[in-house]
């Protein structure tokens, strides 16, 4: 049966979704990630001044558009050959991990959260709301909620009361970021070179108090959602499958060690390694490299399904790296953007999204970023390289130690590498991020702190802009993989490629006809709804979808079949005579 | 809140059980946009969009906000909840009144031969996407009152930067400056990349209040802005003008100097965020430290870039300021120590100085 949620709310940009639903077997069969939003960054950056890179790039996203424009004062930075102060960096690691803890809770509790909500089960799953009504939560004493049907109450959107703290911490938390960037979500004191924030003993204090808050209320929400995401697995046996894929994971690093990174492509590797989040592709849980330069050098940009003409042939702007490896024409910064809009068609082309993937020397792998949490762990956890007191990172897991706040003690918390990439594992991994980032902050905020006292407070340095350049920024974005590839050719812009998170996760049918993740996730989700196809939700597909927090003007489109034969409900979606 | 079909944002009126209809919110994310302006408004205090939804200020109607950034309801498109049914039903006049939010700006859909450079929702007939222009023109001649958030919406802003191939253009432009709602109010914009969360906050409150007849017209600038926010420029109320006028100008971006002379178009530009911080008081622009690239202007971007080179017009009246502001620092430095020292009547010693005579 055809089914389609267009548009996807309690996410950010415009997302639909066509789907074939085999109700009979319960299970989805097929699924198209669709977009319907263009706008053309890469076309109207070009011939632009490179300074106003980030300032222009932060507007491709609402939610995380700091994490561009940080990223491309990286690729800025590289280009230009500027190393900003240690101090500067430090304050731009203490914004950025603010947006992961702003960014991380709003969505978790605000938007995925509904998902999981005493509303939405009674509405979908009575059953299993009759079962959380007679189950004790096992931290009760650390979240202070008796029942887990108490916990999804508490999510009820506006009357929940834990939603609309959370609605509370989201604010105090953008707070922190606009100590340090300015405002939120567009920064105003990023700049190549560094930032123009003023770094005073206030800064640290007005900083300090808050994130101390934060930590306390961490202290509460990751056993909260242990209980909650545990308790899934139990009264839904199998539920394991929802959202479930291979494991297929991109992370591209984040946070900065000043002490190590020069900004230098030919010290990439090193400084990446120095990383607070480690880089790494992890296929079928073994870490396959976290070397941002073979990184680099591995993404390709697929076409297939998507509304664009190939730039097969055209003029190639980078055929080396700085260290003489071969840039592939594929590689984004060859990329040329030519929009060609035209019909919906799920048998063709459907959808704004390119396809984004990573060779690794024999396959185009559809990585995806779990949403980012899920891969920056992942990755962190098995390079066992970060090791800095309030997180180490073992080879098997991460651990993080939050010191004692206000009303509770010193508390270790470990997330140990899933057996699943699925939607629960997930949303797990969102809530043991949003401890990571604040353990890493107050790291960063320590080291800064020192800085200002020892009277280093410079925190811009000069550069010039050259004639001709190349640069890349690599970061993590709240959602996961973020690059920005640039070209500066006569002082200008000749060519720039951002690639967030959301379009390898949300991407289409490759030129292989290798689904995008969405897609293949979803393919593989089992029904576990008790609804009829008449009052159904899909709240299944909802939450294996959500659980990537897709992010961004963006679609995807679904398409439900039983079989054979293919039931249109009320309306075509536009799917019909695909596969059924 | 009722559990059922309703939208997760409407309240129950004032008094339980009460039948007042409540007024709809059409918010329409799907222009060129980001999102920025939706997540901006969930960061707003004064008030808040709890406090909105569930009425927390003194006569507030009895609202239902079908927000796609956190909506209850999200379909299928055939099911029972669907979201974008509350569309369809605004277009068909069953929820009357209603106040249409648009977020984004609007491409020119007439330049291609066929598809789409922004959709929301199928259409029924033919399976492809709906584009925002045609449900602004489907909305917006319904509507009590038609709302553009965020610099994109109100003007275009950054996606319709020079060299754009989507032809983006704001809501004025697509509808008419002059345009007016069947109740004779104006196109509302708020500008700002993204909105200052109070500022759309206050509005959209306003606007409310002039729909439950207890607010006059809203009162706007010939640029459709909300008076009361735009009226003064950013350096009017930027803390760092005392800089300005003493001539001491910021050499590099981390000075605490003004910084008009590294990328800072304050001094023209309408908008109240050094005046008001970004939220809660904290944060800003060039008043912590960020040149202030214009955002909320009709201009913006073109007219601003490259961002980081001093405004043309910059030159001339910080050459004159630092002329007559040496001068000025002079005087105020010999002031300034003067004023930096105690009255010379406190002090410890047996006798009292201060003047006054004991009348024994």
């Amino acid at each position: 049966m055809e089914m389609a949620w267009d548009p996807i709310t309690r996410i950010v940009g415009s997302l639909g979704i066509h789907t074939k639903i085999d109700f009979k077997r319960k299970r989805v069969a097929e699924c198209y990630s669709t977009s319907s939003v263009f706008r053309g960054y890469s076309v109207f950056m070009r011939g632009k001044d490179p300074r106003d890179a980030h300032f222009i790039t932060s507007r491709i996203c609402g939610i995380c558009g700091d994490n561009h424009a940080t990223c491309s004062v990286y690729a800025q930075n590289m280009a230009y050959g500027v190393k900003p102060p240690h101090l500067g960096e430090w304050l731009i690691n203490l914004g950025e991990s603010a947006e992961y803890m702003f960014d991380h809770n709003i969505f978790q509790e605000n938007l995925v959260g509904v998902d999981y909500c005493e509303r939405m089960v009674r509405e979908t799953n009575p059953g299993v709301l009759e079962l959380a009504e007679r189950t004790e939560a096992p931290h009760a004493a650390d979240h202070g909620y008796r029942t887990i049907a108490d916990i999804m109450r508490s999510l009820n959107p506006l009357e929940g009361e834990f939603y609309r703290e959370a609605l509370q911490v989201s604010r105090y938390t953008r707070e922190m970021f606009c100590l340090m960037e300015g405002r939120h979500v567009h920064p105003s004191t990023l700049y190549p070179g560094g930032v123009g924030t003023i770094a005073s003993v206030q800064l640290f204090t007005d900083y300090l108090s808050r994130l101390m808050r934060y930590v306390e209320f961490m202290k509460r929400v990751v056993p909260l959602h242990d209980d909650l995401f545990d308790f899934f697995y139990e009264a839904l046996p199998g539920y394991e499958e929802v959202g479930r894929r291979r494991v297929l994971l991109g992370c591209w690093g984040a946070l900065n060690d000043p002490e190590h990174c020069d900004f230098t492509y030919a010290h990439m590797t090193d400084w990446g390694r120095r990383m607070f989040v480690t880089p790494g592709v992890v296929v079928d849980g073994k870490l396959v490299t976290n070397d941002l330069t073979r990184i680099n050098l591995g993404i390709r940009i697929l076409l297939g399904s998507s509304y664009y003409d190939d730039w097969e042939g055209q003029e190639q702007f980078v055929t080396r790296d700085p260290l003489g490896n071969p840039v592939d024409p594929r590689h984004p910064w060859n990329q040329h953007t030519i929009p060609a809009p035209q019909k919906r068609n799920f048998d063709d082309k459907y959808s704004w999204v390119m396809s984004p993937r990573w060779f690794d020397g024999k396959d185009h792998l559809a990585l995806d970023t779990g949403g980012g949490p899920l891969a920056r762990l992942w990755s962190t956890a098995l390079s066992g390289l970060v090791d800095i007191g309030f997180v180490k990172a073992t080879g098997h897991s991460v651990v993080i130690n939050l010191p004692r706040t206000l009303t509770k003690p010193e508390t270790t918390f470990e997330w140990k590498i899933p057996r699943w990439s699925n939607a629960l594992e997930r949303n797990r991994a969102r809530t043991y991020f949003q401890a990571y980032a604040a353990a890493v902050a107050l790291h960063c905020a320590e080291k800064g702190l020192a800085e200002v006292r020892a009277g280093r407070t410079q925190t811009w340095e000069k550069f010039e802009v050259p004639d001709e350049s190349i640069g890349v920024g690599f970061t993590e974005a709240v959602r996961g993989v973020l690059s920005h590839h640039m070209v500066i050719r006569d002082g200008k812009i000749a060519n720039y490629h951002p690639y967030p998170p959301t379009p390898w996760n949300a991407s289409t049918r490759d030129t292989f006809g290798t689904p995008g993740p969405y897609e293949d996730a979803v393919q593989n989700t089992p029904i576990f709804e008790e609804n009829t196809p008449e009052n159904f939700k899909g709240i299944d597909i909802m939450r294996a979808v959500r659980s990537f927090d897709p992010c961004l003007p963006c679609g995807v489109h679904m398409y439900t079949g039983s079989g054979r034969t293919v039931k249109a409900m009320h309306v075509p979606t536009g799917l019909s005579g695909l596969g059924g | 809140m009722n559990a059922g079909t309703q939208a997760p944002v409407e309240r129950q009126g004032a008094a339980p059980g009460s039948d007042e209809k409540p007024i709809h919110i059409l918010w329409i994310n799907a222009g060129l946009s980001c999102d920025g302006d939706s997540v901006a408004l969930t960061g707003a205090m004064q008030p808040s969009i709890e406090e909105i939804a569930l009425a927390g200020l003194p006569g507030l109607p009895k609202i239902a906000v079908h927000w796609p950034l956190i909506d209850f309801e999200c379909g299928p498109v055939q099911g029972a909840d669907t979201f974008i049914e509350w569309f369809f039903k605004g277009e068909r006049g069953e929820i009357d009144p209603f106040v249409l939010v648009i977020e984004g700006s609007i491409p020119n859909e007439k330049i291609k031969p066929e598809g789409y450079w922004c959709g929301f929702g199928s259409d029924p007939e033919t399976g492809q996407p709906i584009t925002t222009s045609e449900w602004i023109d489907r909305l917006a001649p319904k509507a009590l009152a038609v709302v553009a958030i965020g610099t994109c919406a109100s003007y275009g802003g950054i996606h319709a930067m020079a060299g754009n191939p989507t032809g983006a253009m704001g809501v004025p432009d697509y509808l008419g400056w002059d345009w007016r709602s069947g109740a004779g109010i104006p196109l509302v914009c708020v500008p700002g990349c993204p909105i200052q969360p109070d500022n759309f906050a206050e509005t959209l409150t306003y606007l409310l209040y002039q729909a439950a007849g207890s607010a006059p017209m809203i009162p706007l600038d010939d640029k459709l802005r909300p008076a009361w926010l735009f009226g003064a420029t950013v350096h009017e109320g930027c803390d760092r003008a005392g800089y300005y006028e003493q001539g001491q100008f910021a050499t590099t971006y981390d000075s605490p100097k003004c910084l008009v002379r590294l990328g800072c178009w304050g001094p023209v530009v309408k908008c109240n965020v050094p005046k008001r911080g970004w939220m809660n008081g904290i944060g800003g622009c060039p008043n912590v430290g960020g040149i202030c690239i214009a955002c909320t202007m009709p201009g913006f971007p073109d007219k601003f870039m490259p961002f980081m080179d001093e405004p043309p017009g910059g030159k001339v009246s910080s050459t004159a300021s630092r002329v007559y502001g040496s001068v000025i620092r002079r005087l105020r430095d010999i002031t300034g120590e003067t004023v930096d020292k105690e009255p010379k009547w406190r002090h410890a010693g047996d006798e009292l100085t201060t003047g006054y005579r004991p009348p024994w």
